[in-house]
């Protein structure tokens, strides 16, 4: 896996907003942003009303994806650059959620709405109506996606990394510092997890740092390359970012994102929690 | 609640009486507010902890903890930072300018 099939740039990006078989696509929970201006021409994607199931906490189905890329006019062989806010947290999650449908083309824009904007390249409120399609989704991958009985039997044996932040990692925050703090579950983490703050691989514009940067940060952070991983945050959007770091960008094969996260494993009787840094361990 | 992990809008006042360690205030330009800029609030480390998007009222808010801390702001007119200290829970302002 090299960046250059999973990454494009800004600059690509504005370059090719009219490219046949290239589809723009913003993933965000608060859609407001699109609303008020998006990339010229993309389309938009609710990381709540269009991929959670609306009653059990699970994503739509696979009909429901076919049903959902059918009507956002997106075909099978379509190239789906995918893009949002908060540092392309839930783009990252759209990319992840993608790949477990079988979606072979997506790519994430380095740096997502923030470089974007930064940059000060074009916004437009256009509506944006495609030709519906007659998408196929395959069945889940589940090769990339953990459940909780697999994090619970990984505890000392797979590269378990928390990407949540430091304070969110030692129990002293229960959520990222953006939000009230009230929250149903027990703070801190999964024995024998290692703490690397999604952020530590992204750049202050929002981009992804280098593949050697990245390289570098997991392996001093304790990563052992020779064994299988799963990711997790809070509700597993920050934790996609991690998964695409680590394997589209850095090609370790075995990664898998539990999308579970902290909000179910915190809320669990039974299983073992840690508090602290952990790095006395 | 919030469900997900985005922010909630920015802005707006929130009860005084809260548990919460609150840091809040305006990013602006020359005493502009300046509506969307990136806010990121870094612990004493300087290590990143969260961001948000100010309001078209150049409004930012974060739910943190008592300690030291520095937000900083990124907007396309210019960047800029500011250090505040929260002693206990409570609404603590801090203003940045950008240039």
């Amino acid at each position: 896996m090299s960046r250059e099939n999973v990454l494009v740039s800004a600059a690509w990006s504005e370059e090719n907003l009219q490219a046949p078989g290239v589809v723009f696509a913003e993933v965000d929970e608060d859609t407001t942003a699109y609303d008020g201006g998006h990339i010229p021409g993309a389309v938009k994607i609710d990381w709540k009303n269009d991929l959670q199931d609306p009653v059990r906490r699970d994503f739509v189905d696979r009909e429901g994806f076919e049903k959902l890329l059918s009507a956002k006019g997106i075909s099978n062989d379509d190239t789906v650059v995918l893009y949002g806010g908060n540092n392309n947290w839930f783009a990252a999650y759209a990319y992840w959620y993608f790949k477990l449908y079988g979606h072979t083309n997506v790519k994430l824009l380095d740096g997502g709405r923030k470089k974007w904007e930064l940059d000060g390249r074009p916004l437009d409120k256009e509506e944006v109506v495609r030709d519906a399609t007659s998408y196929k989704a395959q069945e889940q991958d589940l090769s990339i996606r953990a459940f909780r009985d697999e994090v619970v039997d990984s505890i000392g044996n797979k590269n378990l990394v928390d990407v949540r932040s430091p304070d969110e990692f030692s129990g002293k925050l229960l959520a990222p510092a953006h939000l009230p703090q009230e929250q149903a579950q027990r703070g801190g983490h999964i024995p024998s997890a290692v703490n690397v703050p999604w952020s530590k691989a992204a750049n202050e514009d929002g981009t992804f740092k280098s593949d050697d940067e990245l390289r570098e940060l997991y392996a001093e952070a304790g990563f052992d390359g020779s064994r299988k991983t799963i990711a997790y945050c809070r509700i597993g959007e920050r934790s996609s970012h991690t998964w695409f770091a680590l394997r589209e960008l850095l090609g370790h094969e075995d990664v898998k994102n539990y999308d579970g996260s902290w909000t179910e494993y915190g809320s669990l009787i039974g299983v073992p929690i840690e508090l602290g840094s952990g790095k006395e361990a | 609640m919030s469900n997900g992990c985005g922010a909630p809008a920015q802005g707006g006042t929130i009860d005084a009486g809260t548990t919460e360690t609150v840091l809040e205030g305006k990013v602006v330009s020359d005493g502009t507010p300046v509506g969307g800029a990136f806010v990121r609030l870094l612990d004493s480390t300087g290590e990143f902890t969260a961001e948000v998007v100010t309001s078209p009222e150049g409004d930012f808010r974060f739910f943190a903890a008592p300690g030291s801390w520095t937000v900083r702001a990124l907007h396309r007119t210019g960047n800029g930072q500011a250090d505040v200290s929260a002693s206990g829970p409570g609404v603590h302002a801090v203003e940045i300018a950008v240039a």
